[in-house]
C-alpha cells in the first residue's frame, strides 16, 4: 500500500518588486523561491520539499549538488570573512545532505577599486578552508563590475559531493517521538556581523562560528545510520527557520526546550539587548539534526566526540500535534510558537 | 546571565504563579491593561497566559509608539525623501511600517536613501559626514526615546549643522491613559505600569489614576517574575480596596524619574496643542513639538509640512484593539489579508504590537487547539 502525502499548495509570487525581506533567509525567501523561481525551473518539482543541495545519479553512484552566492558587509569580521563562509557553507550544503564534499568552483564578482591586498586576503581565506575541510578547488570564474556595484567582492561556489549511501535524508521519515539535536551554540555568526557592521555601539568577545560541519554530519551517518532522519545547517534565518521547514515539509510538531538550547550570553545579551530572538540569528557552522528516540544519546555522543562539538545538545523533540508548528517551551512553563523571520531581523529601539 | 536568569527562575515563577491563583476570586473576572508595548511583547514572549487564572485578562494598552502613529505621518515623513531629496533616518521599528506608497524599507528598495539608525546621534553623524545632503531624522517613541532625540538637537545646535532636521512623532503616555480612562467603554481594574519610560518620567504622573480614577497601578519590568510580581501586587490592592501607585521596577524606576532627562526634554520640546492617535483618536496635549528656539531643526516648521490625514484601510479594526475592545484575532483582517509579512496595520509590524505578538507567539497554537476540539 502507498500513502500519498498532499504537498502544500504553493502560492503564486504577488509581489511587486523584490525587496531585502527576499533574500533574508525567512518566510518571504521562501515564498520568492516557491512562487517564482521554482515554477520557472523546475516546474515538475513545485511543491516538493527543497533541499540544501540536489541529487543527481551518474551510473550507481549518487552525488550531490548545490551551489551558494556569498554577499556579506563587511568582508571580514571577528572569526572569519568572506572567503571562509564561501567554501564552509557550499561544503556544510553538501554535509547536510550526506555527501562528503568532494570538489568546489568559485566564482567571483569583484567591484573596481578594491585593494588587491583585500583580494588577496580572501583569496588566501578560500584556499585554507578548502584545505580544512579537505575539499579541493577544480576551477572558477572572475567577472568585475563598476565601482558602487558590489560591496567588494560577491562569490560564489558551487559544490560536488558524494552521498554516503547509508545516509536516508527525508523529512519523510521523521516521526514522532525524534529528538532534535543541535552541534553547539547558536547565534554566533549573526551576531558577529551584526556587531562588525559597527552601526551598534556594543561590542562582545564573540567570534563567527564559521567551520565545515562535514566531521559532524560523517560521526552521525556513522554512529546511529538510518536512525538519523534529517539534517540542516540554520544559517540565514536561524535554528527558527530551519525548524519552521522542516515541520512544514512532515506536518509535525517541532517541540523546543528553551533552556536546552545552547546559546552564549553575549549572544543572548545582544539578543536582550535589540528586541531579537537568537532562534532567528544565522549561524554558519552547526547543524540542526533530526534523530529517533532511541538513537538521540548516541547520536548526540557521537557530535560530543567530534572536536568543537562539546556544547552539542539535544534540544527538543517531536511531536504529532499542533501541525506544521514550531514550540518553545520554557523552564517555567510558558510555551510559545516560534515562527519564522519574517524579513531581516531589525532592532527594536523605541 | 545576570538581571535575567534570576527573572526567569522557574521555582520563583512558580510562587508567584500560586500566589496569583491564592488571591483571585474566582467569581469574578479581572481586566487589567499593560499600557506598554514591550510589556505585550513580554507577555507573549513568555506565554504569561499560561500561568495565569482564567479569569485574569490582560487588555493590551496604546504604549506602542509605531502602532499608535497614524499612517499620514509616515507619509509626510518619506514625502521628504521625494521632495527634497533628503536622507531618511530612523529606528527599526518604523522600518516595515507601511505608509500609502510602501514602508520605509519598500522605499529602501527602490533606491531611497533610508537608514536605519540605533540612536539619533547617529543620524547627526551622517548629517556631518554629509554636508552636500538633508538628513531628517523621522524621530519615534514616548518619554524613553524623547531624552535621546533632545539632546541630538542641542548637540546640533551646538554645532550649528544647517543640513540636519528632526520630524517629531514623540508622544506621551499619560494622555493617552486618561484618555482611556475617560471613555465610555472603559471596563479596566487596574493598570501594569510602563517600565521605560517610568525611568525618565518616574511614578508621580500616575498619582491622578489612583486618586481620581481609583484605580490601582504597578510599574512593572519586562521579566516573567517581574510581570507575575505586578500581578501580585495589583491583586492584593484590589483584594484590600486599595487604589494605590505602587513600583515593581525599583531596580530601574525612581520615583521622581531621571530629572536631566526631563530637564532636557523641557528645554527642548513644548506640548503640542493635540495629536492624532491612531483607533483613539486626537488627544490634546499628547504629543511633543520642538520649541521656537530649535525651528530651524524642526522639519515641520522648515518644509512647511502639510499635517496630511489617512484613513486606515477599512476593515482594519485596529483602534478597537488598541483601545482593549477587541482581541488581536477578533479583527476581521487578522491572520487573512493582515500577517506581520504584509501587514495591513501597525499593530501587526511592530514586535511590540499586540497583533504581530499574537500572530508569532500564539495563533498557530491557538488555531490548532480550536481546531482539535
Amino acid at each position: 500500500m502507498t500513502t500519498t502525502i498532499a504537498l502544500p499548495r504553493v502560492q503564486a509570487f504577488g509581489d511587486v518588486q523584490v525587496e531585502m525581506a527576499h533574500g533574508a533567509g525567512g518566510k518571504a525567501s521562501r515564498r520568492l523561491v516557491e512562487g517564482l523561481i521554482v515554477p520557472a525551473l523546475m516546474p515538475e518539482t513545485s511543491g516538493e520539499p527543497l533541499n540544501d543541495a540536489a541529487s543527481v545519479t551518474v551510473g550507481s553512484e549518487q552525488l550531490a549538488i548545490t551551489t551558494d552566492s556569498f554577499v556579506v558587509r563587511p568582508l571580514r569580521f571577528r572569526g572569519g570573512s568572506i572567503g571562509d563562509l564561501a567554501v564552509n557553507g557550499t561544503v556544510n550544503d553538501l554535509a547536510v545532505a550526506g555527501a562528503t564534499p568532494l570538489a568546489l568552483v568559485c566564482s567571483l564578482i569583484v567591484e573596481a577599486g578594491t585593494p588587491s591586498e583585500t583580494l588577496r586576503s580572501e583569496m588566501l581565506a578560500v584556499g585554507e578552508a578548502a584545505r580544512r575541510a579537505g575539499v579541493r578547488i577544480v576551477g572558477g570564474d572572475t567577472k568585475v563590475v563598476e565601482h558602487g556595484k558590489a560591496d567588494g567582492l560577491y562569490i560564489t561556489t558551487t559544490g560536488l559531493g558524494r552521498v554516503d549511501p547509508r545516509a536516508r535524508l527525508s523529512p519523510a521519515w521523521v516521526r514522532p517521538g525524534d529528538r532534535i539535536l543541535v552541534t553547539g551554540h547558536i547565534g554566533d555568526h549573526g551576531i558577529t556581523v551584526l556587531l562588525a557592521r559597527g552601526d551598534l555601539d556594543l561590542a562582545a568577545d564573540l567570534g563567527s562560528d564559521t567551520r565545515s560541519v562535514y566531521p559532524f554530519a560523517a560521526a552521525l551517518v556513522d554512529a546511529v545510520g538510518a536512525d538519523l532522519r534529517w539534517m540542516r545547517d540554520p544559517t540565514r534565518g536561524g535554528l527558527a527557520t530551519s525548524l519552521n521547514e522542516i515541520a512544514r515539509d512532515c506536518g509535525l510538531c517541532f517541540v523546543l526546550e528553551e533552556e536546552l538550547v545552547p546559546v552564549r550570553d553575549e549572544v543572548r545579551g545582544a539578543c536582550e539587548l535589540l528586541g531579537l530572538d537568537p532562534l532567528h540569528i544565522a549561524n554558519e557552522g552547526q547543524i540542526v539534526a533530526i534523530v529517533a528516540g532511541a538513537s538521540a544519546e548516541s547520536a548526540l555522543d557521537a557530535i560530543r566526540s567530534v572536536r568543537g562539538g562539546e556544547a552539542a545538545a539535544i534540544v527538543g523533540r517531536v511531536d504529532a500535534a499542533p501541525a506544521r508548528t514550531v514550540l518553545a517551551v520554557a523552564s517555567y512553563g510558558g510555551t510559545r510558537v516560534v515562527d519564522m523571520l519574517v524579513g531581516d531581523p531589525l532592532p527594536r529601539i523605541c | 546571565m545576570k538581571y535575567v536568569d534570576e527573572f526567569r527562575d522557574p521555582r520563583l515563577i512558580r510562587q508567584a504563579s500560586d500566589e496569583i491563583r491564592r488571591l483571585v476570586d474566582p467569581s469574578r473576572p479581572y481586566r487589567i491593561m499593560e499600557v506598554c508595548g514591550g510589556h505585550t511583547h513580554a507577555i507573549y514572549r513568555f506565554a504569561l497566559a499560561d500561568l495565569l487564572p482564567p479569569n485574569i485578562e490582560l487588555v493590551h494598552g496604546p504604549g506602542c509608539p509605531v502602532c499608535v502613529l497614524p499612517m499620514g505621518r509616515i507619509d509626510e515623513g518619506l514625502s521628504l525623501v521625494d521632495e527634497h531629496e533628503a536622507i531618511f533616518t530612523t529606528f527599526g521599528d518604523v522600518m516595515r511600517v507601511p505608509g500609502r506608497h510602501g514602508s520605509p524599507l519598500e522605499r529602501q528598495a527602490r533606491g531611497a536613501e533610508i537608514r536605519m539608525v540605533y540612536s539619533p546621534l547617529d543620524a547627526l553623524k551622517l548629517a556631518r559626514e554629509r554636508p552636500d545632503r538633508h538628513v531628517v531624522f523621522f524621530a519615534i517613541g514616548f518619554e524613553t526615546t524623547a531624552p535621546s532625540t533632545a539632546l541630538t538637537l542641542k548637540r546640533a545646535r551646538e554645532l550649528d549643522v544647517t543640513n540636519f532636521t528632526v520630524f517629531s512623532n514623540h508622544v506621551t503616555i499619560v494622555p493617552a491613559i486618561r484618555a482611556i480612562l475617560d471613555s465610555p467603554d472603559m471596563r479596566l481594574d487596574a493598570f501594569i505600569g510602563p517600565g521605560h519610560v517610568s525611568t525618565v518620567i518616574g511614578a508621580r504622573p500616575y498619582a491622578f489614576i489612583a486618586r481620581d480614577y481609583r484605580k490601582p497601578v504597578v510599574i512593572s519590568g519586562f521579566e516573567p517574575l517581574d510581570l507575575l510580581q505586578s500581578i501580585v501586587m495589583i491583586l492584593r490592592q484590589l483584594r484590600d480596596g486599595r487604589a494605590e501607585v505602587e513600583n515593581q521596577y525599583g531596580r530601574t524606576v525612581p520615583w521622581d524619574g531621571n530629572l536631566p532627562a526631563l530637564r532636557a526634554l523641557a528645554d527642548v520640546f513644548e506640548l503640542r496643542p493635540h495629536f492624532e492617535w491612531r483607533g483613539l483618536g486626537f488627544i490634546s496635549q499628547s504629543a511633543l513639538k520642538l520649541r521656537a528656539e530649535y525651528a530651524s531643526w524642526d522639519a515641520e516648521a522648515r518644509f512647511a509640512m502639510a499635517g496630511v490625514s489617512v484613513a486606515d484601510p477599512k476593515a482594519a479594526q485596529c483602534g478597537e484593539v488598541l483601545k482593549g475592545v477587541l482581541k488581536p484575532h477578533q479583527c476581521k483582517l487578522f491572520g487573512r489579508e493582515c500577517t506581520p509579512e504584509m501587514p495591513v496595520g501597525a499593530l501587526m509590524v511592530s514586535s511590540e504590537g499586540a497583533c504581530a505578538a499574537y500572530f508569532s507567539y500564539v495563533h498557530r497554537r491557538m488555531a490548532a487547539a480550536e481546531q482539535a476540539t
